[in-house]
């Protein structure tokens, strides 16, 4: 029998330049996904593949709610929509006991269609129209305001009515990062929250329920929380004292760390962002030494996405070819591309070959299958040796690439998801040409033409 | 192509140019076409040699070659041709 084939490779060694974290950063194959083979998975639903592992999803989120839980009494989470919206994955979270909390109309009526009560429904955003608007006071959903326009128009349209809407502001603050996220709601400094609640107080259609921040994302400094946390907890405060209206919930928003890697990070990911407890110990805490009476203590409101989803996502895979750059770089070109891993923008994105490999690696640039230079997945990362037809996994792909992916020169692939007893279910089918074609509509004039 | 005469290629895969100073590693492929070059066999004896020795087939080989011998020529381990 012949020896097994593996095309031949020269690497230059160079000497004093040690690297701590070694020259390899795949030691084994992954050759499969919750006990499903790889292999058979893009054999029956091609390349590239979205896979999600509905076991996965559930751990995580028992792992950051039992971190919450076991410090506070009042914990509710509220799925964060936009950052993956396919049903499946939505009522994953609605059946672990999630809310809903969503930034657009679409996201709403997307939210309701998966059977969420209207007064579970937290609308955040900084788009709501009119018609959205009278949907939200209707289902009696939490109306989050992000700004005087937004006040303004849902006064008006309550105006003469009997109805009452259920609203929180979202306030914005400095938290002590850089940069500071300032374009949401009402800033806390310079004082514009509190006359967004003076306003919200004197209205007899408006019942202030809540406060809300969202201070920024991929947060590595739970230290923020504890800032942004005493600002909420205050706020709520001056509230009861000079209004007597009790906000029932702080809503801290989201922006917890996944442990995918930044680009630009020295360390790994894994290695330096905080966990659940750590965001837990600096939120609950804060509010625990604040001074509220124990009866009284508010609704604790998180909308953690990429934290809850990102590690149940992969995506599957193949090498189209492999190549030199004019400098002797190895390229590797694969099937997926920016449009549809989207997040390759700001992550260095681990990624594993899918078959057996040999000892030896390669340092390679990884680029998409699009004609447009800015589809590079990996400028740089040492890989096995990759051939065309080899197939690789990207590792925690599961928040925003399903929902920011776009139809570009490609089509968008099939999503599946593992359920926690090992079976596959295509949860979002691939695009084709019919449907997006069937988008489209062409004037008769154009309809004929001779080359 | 021929290999320089004075590159020395260890058993284990393992080169050394003595007139840079610069050393490589190759995989077992790879010191194979190392092998046949410093034996002076042409490039379509080393394709024949290729197929016969592994599984593979003539494209593959091919692309993989001439790929391997750039390299060779880029990392200055081979002779001087005339043009």
């Amino acid at each position: 029998m012949k020896p097994d084939y593996e095309r031949p490779v020269i690497q230059k060694l160079n000497t004093g330049l040690l690297n701590k974290f070694g020259s390899r950063t795949e030691q084994r194959p992954v050759k499969q996904i919750e006990g499903v083979a790889i292999s058979d998975l893009m054999d029956q639903y091609g390349s590239p593949l979205f896979v999600i592992s509905e076991k996965k999803i559930r751990q995580t989120y028992r792992r950051a709610l039992k971190a919450f839980t076991m410090r506070y009494p009042k914990v509710q989470f509220a799925w964060s929509y936009k950052t993956n919206y396919l049903d499946a994955v939505c009522r994953v979270f609605h059946q672990e006991g999630s809310w809903a909390e969503v930034v657009s109309g679409f996201e709403y009526r997307k939210a309701l269609g998966n059977g969420v009560p209207g007064n579970l429904i937290i609308f955040n955003g900084p788009d709501k129209s009119t018609e959205d608007l009278q949907m939200a006071v209707d289902n009696r959903s939490l109306i989050h305001i992000d700004h005087f326009d937004e006040l303004y128009a849902l006064i008006e349209l309550l105006e003469g009515t009997e109805k009452r809407a259920r609203v929180a502001i979202r306030v914005n603050m400095d938290t002590g990062v850089y940069p500071q996220w300032d374009r949401f709601g009402f800033n806390y400094e310079s004082g514009e929250a509190w006359n967004a609640i003076m306003k919200i107080v004197t209205q007899k259609n408006l019942d202030l329920e809540g406060l809300h921040c969202h201070i920024g994302t991929y947060m590595l400094t739970p230290g923020a929380y504890s800032v942004a946390t005493q600002k909420m907890c205050e706020l709520a405060q001056a509230t009861a004292n000079r209004t007597g209206v009790k906000v029932k919930y702080i809503d801290m928003g989201g922006g917890f760390c996944s442990s995918n890697t930044l680009k630009g990070s020295y360390l790994q990911g894994v290695d330096v962002i905080p966990t659940f407890d750590d965001y837990a110990e600096a939120i609950v805490n804060t509010i625990m030494h604040f001074g509220f009476r124990p009866d009284e203590l508010p609704l604790l409101i998180l909308e953690t996405g990429r934290a809850l989803i990102d590690e149940a996502g992969s995506l599957l895979g193949t090498v189209l070819a492999a190549k030199r750059l004019s400098d002797g770089r190895r390229a590797t070109i694969l099937d997926i591309g920016v449009n549809i891993l989207f997040t390759s923008f700001w992550y260095n994105h681990r990624i594993s070959p899918a078959q057996e490999f040999t000892q030896h690696a390669e340092e390679m640039a990884l680029y998409g299958p699009l004609c447009m230079n800015i589809d590079c997945i990996r400028e740089s990362v040492s890989l096995p040796l990759l051939k065309r037809g080899d197939r690789v996994v990207i590792h925690e792909v599961g928040a925003y690439n399903m929902t920011q992916w776009m139809q570009f020169i490609t089509l968008r692939p099939n999503v599946v998801m593992i359920d926690t007893n090992g079976k596959v279910h295509l949860i979002r089918k691939n695009e084709t040409m019919e449907s997006i074609v069937e988008q489209e509509c062409l004037p008769d004039h154009l309809k004929d033409f001779t080359l | 192509m021929n290999i320089r005469k004075n590159i020395a290629i260890s058993e284990s895969g393992f080169i050394f140019n003595p007139l840079t100073g610069d050393s490589f590693s190759v995989n077992e492929t790879g010191l194979f076409v190392l092998r046949k070059l410093k034996a002076e066999e042409n490039e379509e004896t080393i394709l024949k040699a290729f197929q016969e020795e592994f599984e593979l087939d003539r494209n593959t080989a091919e692309i993989d070659l001439n790929d391997f011998l750039s390299m060779l020529k880029s990392y200055q381990l081979t002779a001087y041709e005339e043009a």
